[in-house]
């Protein structure tokens, strides 16, 4: 009896105990570019031992549509999009919105015209660091022209901290600067000189309207980097900059340089005169000489 | 080689070549010395080798030339736990290496194999950072910790602190590199576009998703599978040891994200629940640390659909537990994550990875008794300390006189 046990064990253990994954050869080979990608493989073959009926591990499907899983991508997507959009209402050089959780989400789609996003999500303030609630909605037009989301929001208490002399102060330092600040905000190893950090931060503000602008369900936008800032004559006592900034488009993970020409003021906040997609500088890279 | 080494360290912080000494009568007499009290120092104590280690900081990011340095201090200082070996070459014929860290085991028992690898992308800096920390703290730790130890007479753990040399170099050359992804592959026919994204030219499911065929593009698959020789490297390298694999970690950045397989969205892993459970034990370790939440699933839940990746890979050969690390952050800084981050990054990286080597480690072998040896070995250390504490004060006296 004991040892009918022990052969018993020895058999489940043999069969389920391997760890190798003896499933989908065809996928492993795949030189073949035409393979169907939508192909489902077929249940693991146990080779050399008794078939044994083995629970399908059932991965978690996206949901698309409906309540969300706020951890997927759809969800996080949009709440991307309620950042930068939160960031042209309210950011300014002391003050930089960042998305911190997406609590829940439901999408739906608008019949012939696009889809629509609604999210319970919580924000960051980087500088105070202070977090709040906000609910939020995203709808992203179909259609052939590319037309940018359109984004409704409300917080708990946004704006929170008054940065109002900080930027006063910011704003007297500048008024009649006009030069090529040095920038490359941060710089390769994620420096920054505190006393640049507010053009940073402006960078991220300005950034905020191409990001939200070129935003689809398909993209994640965040600011790279500040590679160039000149400051520009002030006009109708607005501060005016042309920055050269570089976003990171997650789902491509590609760069992307814009020129941008824009107007802040403590008053006025930032105001976007002109935004350029500049060309990818790898077109034209000289070949390698090592 | 050891013993020069050894020599010239108490002078020089272990630069190679760094002084050369006039070989008089004086002098073989203090090296024949040195050469017996460094046979002892190698097998317990705090020696020269250690010393170099600990003056590294690994709070700054390092160019290449500096990371291949200190693979070789490592093993220089520390040749009972670590050996390298350079598999592969890149594009521009630089080493592609790793560094084994392991112990013997007493009975001789074949070894299991962990893996771990950064800077597929050469621009996550954080990456090759966090590979350089990781062995930094297992050196640093295992005489003292007994878990460790015990793992390590079981696993060999392979780590190689930068898979994409070329793009990493490259990264450090200016300004405007900074931000480079692929590696430097030469240009197609008809174009001026170097590099392929090496994450995508694995042969898992290759071409299928998440790539570009367009070789200016950031996630160019590449021609074919495995074309490309640093993917390859690593494609040979765990392709005869498969059996013994148990474990494949690759590290990137950003997003604070624990992805298991595979990138595409209707394939599962066999496996997939324990991989997310192991994952979320992983994740719920490195929230402990400093309070930075990572999300686990699969990299079409909760990123982008892709393929070719060198996790997919790994674990279609059959490795049970493989994940890819995108380390900080999620948004503010992104690559370019500064460097007075680079330690609390590390911190909880490194016990995210060491939740799941641990896991699969006991998951793999009983929870024997760790051996007894651990008390013998402390105090013949002290033993050895002391010896060479007196023999480097001579060693120094005696040098200085050769000159």
């Amino acid at each position: 009896m004991g040892f009918g046990i022990i052969v018993f064990l020895a058999v489940i253990i043999g069969v389920l105990g391997s760890p190798g994954v003896t499933s989908r050869p065809e996928a492993a080979a795949s030189a073949d570019v035409s393979a169907h990608p939508n192909s489902v493989p077929e249940t693991p073959e146990i080779f050399g031992q008794e078939k044994v009926l083995v629970l399908e591990e059932v991965e978690e499907d996206v949901m698309m549509t409906g309540e969300l899983n706020p951890n997927q991508y759809p969800a996080q997507r949009a709440a991307k999009v309620v950042q930068h959009y939160l960031n042209t209402c309210y950011g300014s050089p002391y003050r930089v919105i960042g998305l911190n959780r997406v609590h829940s989400g439901n999408a739906q789609d608008v019949t012939d015209s696009g889809r629509k996003f609604q999210l319970e999500i919580s924000v960051q303030d980087f500088i105070s660091n202070k977090t709040e609630k906000c609910s939020a909605e995203v709808f992203f037009p179909s259609g052939g022209q590319q037309r940018s989301p359109q984004v409704h929001a409300s917080c708990e208490e946004l704006p929170k901290i008054n940065t109002q002399a900080q930027e006063e102060a910011l704003y007297q330092k500048y008024k009649t600067n006009q030069s090529r600040l040095s920038a490359e905000l941060p710089d390769s190893f994620g420096h920054i000189d505190p006393d640049m950090e507010p053009l940073w931060h402006l960078g991220t503000v300005a950034s905020s309207f191409i990001m939200l602008n070129e935003s689809t369900e398909n993209t994640l936008y965040n600011m790279a980097q500040v590679a160039n800032i000149t400051q520009l004559a002030t006009e109708n006592e607005q501060l005016k900059f042309d920055y050269h900034i570089l976003l990171h488009e997650m789902v491509s993970q590609e760069i992307i340089h814009w020129k941008l020409l824009f107007t802040w003021s403590p008053p006025a906040g930032v105001k976007v005169l002109q935004m350029e997609q500049l060309p990818h500088s790898h077109h034209h890279e000289p070949l390698n000489t090592r | 080689m050891n013993l020069k080494y050894n020599l010239l360290v108490g002078q020089d912080q272990g630069r190679p070549g760094a002084r050369r000494v006039e070989m008089t009568p004086k002098c073989w007499m203090l090296r024949l010395f040195v050469l017996i009290s460094s046979g002892l120092e190698t097998s317990g104590g705090s020696g020269g080798g250690l010393q170099s280690t600990r003056s590294y900081d690994y709070t700054k990011y390092h160019p290449m030339d500096e990371i291949y340095r200190w693979m070789e201090d490592v093993e220089r200082g520390n040749p009972e736990l670590v050996s390298s070996a350079v598999y592969g070459h890149t594009v521009e014929g630089r080493n592609i290496t790793l560094l084994k860290l392991g112990l013997d085991n007493s009975e001789g028992r074949e070894k299991k194999l962990m893996w771990v690898d950064c800077g597929i992308h050469a621009r996550e800096w954080i990456a090759p950072a966090f590979c350089q920390w990781f062995v930094k703290e297992i050196v640093h730790t295992y005489k003292t910790n007994e878990k460790l130890e015990q793992m390590l007479q079981n696993l060999d753990v392979y780590v190689t602190p930068v898979i994409n040399v070329d793009g990493y170099t490259f990264t450090w050359a200016n300004d405007s590199t900074r931000l480079w992804r692929k590696s430097r592959s030469l240009p197609l026919q008809g174009s001026n576009c170097y590099g392929v994204d090496l994450n995508r030219n694995f042969n898992a499911n290759w071409g299928t998703v998440g790539v570009s065929f367009d070789s200016c593009a950031n996630t160019y698959c590449g021609k074919s599978p495995g074309s490309e020789p640093e993917a390859r490297a690593v494609m040979d390298f765990i392709g005869r040891r498969v059996n013994q694999t148990l474990c494949f970690l690759t590290i990137h950045s950003a997003g604070q994200l624990i992805l298991l397989p595979y990138g595409h969205p209707e394939i599962s892993a066999p496996n997939y629940n324990e991989l997310v459970s192991v994952g979320e034990a992983a994740a719920a370790e490195m929230k402990k640390v400093h309070g930075m939440t990572y999300t686990v699933g699969t990299s079409p839940q909760i990123l982008y659909p892709n393929s070719g990746s060198s996790r997919d890979w790994a674990r279609l050969m059959g490795v049970p537990f493989s994940y890819t690390f995108e380390l900080r952050d999620t948004g503010e800084f992104s690559h370019l994550l500064p460097e007075e981050q680079i330690q609390p990054a590390c911190e909880e990286a490194y016990a995210g990875a060491l939740s799941i080597i641990t896991h699969v480690h006991d998951k793999t072998f009983s929870s024997a008794a760790v051996a007894a040896v651990t008390g013998v070995a402390s105090a013949s250390g002290v033993a050895v300390a002391i010896l060479s504490t007196v023999v480097s004060a001579l060693v120094t006296a005696g040098v200085s006189a050769c000159d």
